[in-house]
């Protein structure tokens, strides 16, 4: 933790130099070489270290598709099918950069799910988490303008769709949703200021992934044990011990990657995004990119009116209402234990909530008529009860299994018998 | 760790459930007025370019050219494809050359400022037929005929689930070329008892948008002479150029699963190395 003093002793003569009048290296190296980190953290915690890379690989595909990327309605179209024929591996770019959005947001959900499952927004980590939460959103904006940009089919209608959102809210709906479009309708204006957002929000996100992980490295990270570092014996240095496990999860990670770039690059995207952009013919079905598509169905399940807030209002409130609940988390959760592994009913809970969450994404990517919009109503009931019922209650009700008493007891424990002499380990109940 | 495995398989299974139970709860079709298009799933075809070593077949998308220029091309543009890009398909310049110049494109204006034509280039598209889409509108029932550069990536019949999941498994991407085939050869079939079919439109149970389309059956048997000795059938024709607009909408297959290969094979030996020294970093560490 940063708390600490620092362990960094300049060696050469430039080292010094640098020391002394900017100690960058110093900072490096407190960072990212003796920064002490849990020593039972498992392959969950890897995310945070892919999510860096994802951002870094999108914003290198993204600048130099960028060159070639012409914002205007007339010509979008064509210029993305320039990229993906003529420009020297364009393909590949134009692949990485597209299929790189969804392996991006499918790390950030197995991130946050990790940070839900291991109680990673708890105090004194609540400012980390609603960094974290602001990230998600800024990524939601960027992605959502990024598939607008090839100015297909989807992109057209997404945009018409997503849009008309803010229409919903009354008196301040319409001026919203004009400021938003720079005009009445979806067009040229759209797409120029939609191309200027989606350049400049990836750099908004990397600044606040600096503060995420300045804010990770004053309160050092969860373990899956949820016990706070207690002594020297529970932690390891960042290099080599956690270089070397991101990484390997981090290779892994690329290689699904790779195997959508290279063998099923259009397996996310739509087919209707293959063709221009046409403010005449709406598509049979308007879907979202799949990463949406929860949020897309909770929005759709609000099909009634309660009060004055008729079933439009009531769905955007419930879509943009879905994430905002994330920002109060650390403190709907009453439980003093941290960790799911302590907390059999939580757990359970917690799994079911995952399992909620793949159905609405299902569910979201259905017509909205009959059974499917009863499902999704039942889903959207338990994401929302989840949050407001399940994690306050939980935490009065439930007994947690004990807790050993620090993260070396817990390590030791479970490696017990594995590598110590026969005999010496065995369990009592075991003997006789 | 087996936990969250544990889990993840659980939440996986009860998810599946969940599915299950709605989608047999799905309302049942009524044969003679159908919601839900198409009628009929497309049959899955072999293709050359299916799999993690795909290749296009240069002979098959030779034929394919000639169906294009010889039938499609009547209504079809495909402003997306320059000639000279048919050298991939083993033409020679002085060929292309001559092709290209069997098309008339729009030319410079003369110096009396009068528009002129002249002949396609290699660095020319190929041209539209039709002057612009209302005169391809007006010639064709009201209906635009669609642009054939991206038209094999711009179609596939939804998967459902799981087949969706099983194919991120068999890397399935044919869908276009399976619907195109579907479509060419799908004219034949009778409409079931009871179906209005709309005035100046074909039955096609195959069509992904309505269960009729103001386009006729295109292809019929022994239509195009193929030099090369292949069949002259209707489900030849329609595979040749199934394939023939896979390789005009995804030009660089190829080289993408080529490069692929090597990628994977990088990545796999560079993860089996890491994973050799993170265990020896780990040796002195219980965790």
């Amino acid at each position: 933790m940063s708390g600490g003093h620092s362990s960094y002793t300049p060696n050469s003569g430039i080292e010094k130099w640098f020391d002394a009048r900017l100690p960058l290296p110093r900072l490096l190296y407190d960072s990212f070489v003796a920064y002490p980190v849990p020593r039972n953290l498992n392959y969950a915690y890897a995310f945070g270290g892919i999510l860096a890379i994802m951002l870094v690989s999108q914003i290198l595909t993204g600048v130099v598709l960028a060159m070639h990327y012409a914002a205007s309605t007339g010509i979008a179209f064509n210029s993305v099918e320039k990229i993906m024929r003529d420009v020297n591996s364009g393909w590949l770019l134009r692949y990485l950069h597209s299929n790189g959005a969804s392996m991006f947001f499918l790390a950030v959900y197995i991130h946050i799910f990790r940070g839900l499952y291991y109680g990673s927004y708890k105090a004194p980590r609540e400012l980390l988490w609603i960094l974290g939460v602001i990230i998600l959103l800024l990524m939601m904006a960027t992605a959502f303008m990024g598939y607008v940009l090839p100015w297909g089919q989807m992109s057209f209608w997404g945009a018409t769709v997503i849009t008309g959102f803010f229409t919903a809210f009354p008196i301040i709906g319409d001026p919203i949703q004009q400021l938003l479009l720079g005009g009445f309708a979806v067009d040229n204006p759209t797409l120029n200021r939609f191309f200027s957002l989606h350049y400049l929000l990836p750099f908004m996100i990397a600044g606040v992934v600096v503060l995420h992980v300045w804010a990770l490295h004053v309160t050092g990270q969860t373990n899956p044990t949820g016990i706070e570092v207690k002594s020297k014996t529970d932690t390891v240095a960042f290099t080599p011990y956690a270089t070397v496990k991101d990484a390997f999860g981090l290779v892994l990670f690329l290689i699904l990657f790779a195997y959508f770039v290279f063998y099923l690059p259009n397996f996310m995207g739509h087919p209707d995004n293959y063709i221009q952009a046409d403010s005449l013919k709406t598509p049979a079905h308007i879907v979202p990119e799949w990463y949406f598509l929860p949020f897309y169905a909770m929005l759709r399940a609000i099909t009634f009116n309660i009060g004055p807030i008729n079933s439009k209002l009531g769905g955007v409130l419930t879509m943009f209402g879905s994430i905002a609940i994330l920002f109060l988390v650390p403190w709907l959760d009453t439980s003093k234990v941290r960790s799911a592994v302590y907390r059999p009913w939580y757990k359970l809970f917690f799994w079911i909530f995952v399992a909620n969450a793949i159905m609405l994404g299902w569910l979201g990517s259905r017509p909205a008529e009959g059974l499917y919009v009863v499902f999704s109503q039942l889903g959207t009931a338990y994401y929302f009860g989840f949050f407001i019922v399940l994690m306050p209650l939980l935490g009065l009700v439930e007994t947690p299994r004990r807790l050993p008493n620090s993260i070396t007891e817990a390590v030791l424990a479970k490696t017990k018998g594995g590598g110590r002499p026969v005999g010496v380990t065995a369990a009592p109940e075991t003997k006789g | 760790m087996k936990k969250i495995l544990l889990g993840l398989a659980a939440a996986g299974l009860g998810t599946m459930l969940a599915f299950g139970t709605v989608a047999t709860a799905e309302e049942a079709h009524n044969a003679a007025e159908p919601t839900h298009f198409p009628i009929k799933k497309p049959e899955e075809m072999n293709w050359t370019f299916a799999g993690p070593f795909g290749r296009y077949d240069k002979q098959q998308l030779q034929r394919g050219l000639k169906i294009y220029k010889e039938v499609c091309s009547a209504c079809h543009s495909m402003n997306l494809v320059a000639f000279r890009s048919l050298a991939e398909l083993g033409y020679s310049d002085a060929q292309i050359k001559a092709f290209a110049a069997e098309y008339e494109v729009p030319g410079e204006p003369n110096a009396d400022g009068e528009p002129t034509t002249r002949k396609a280039i290699p660095a020319d598209h190929f041209p539209s037929p039709y002057a612009n889409p209302e005169a391809a509108a007006a010639a064709n029932g009201g209906a635009v005929p669609p642009d054939f550069s991206l038209i094999a990536k711009a179609r596939a019949v939804e998967r459902g689930f799981p087949r969706f999941l099983i194919d991120i498994f068999t890397q399935y991407q044919e869908g276009g070329p399976d619907y195109i085939h579907a479509l060419l050869t799908g004219f034949n079939e009778t409409p079931p008892e009871g179906m209005q079919i709309p005035e100046g439109t074909h039955y096609n149970p195959f069509f992904i948008a309505a269960k009729s389309l103001k386009m006729a059956q295109p292809l019929q048997d022994g239509q195009v002479t193929y030099d090369d000795g292949s069949p002259q059938t209707l489900t030849q024709y329609s595979q040749d150029v199934a394939a023939f607009l896979m390789w005009a909408a995804e030009p660089h297959l190829e080289a993408r699963k080529k490069t692929g290969f090597r990628v994977m094979l990088f990545l796999v030996l560079f993860a089996g190395l890491i994973y050799v020294a993170k265990r020896r970093i780990w040796s002195d560490v219980e965790h």
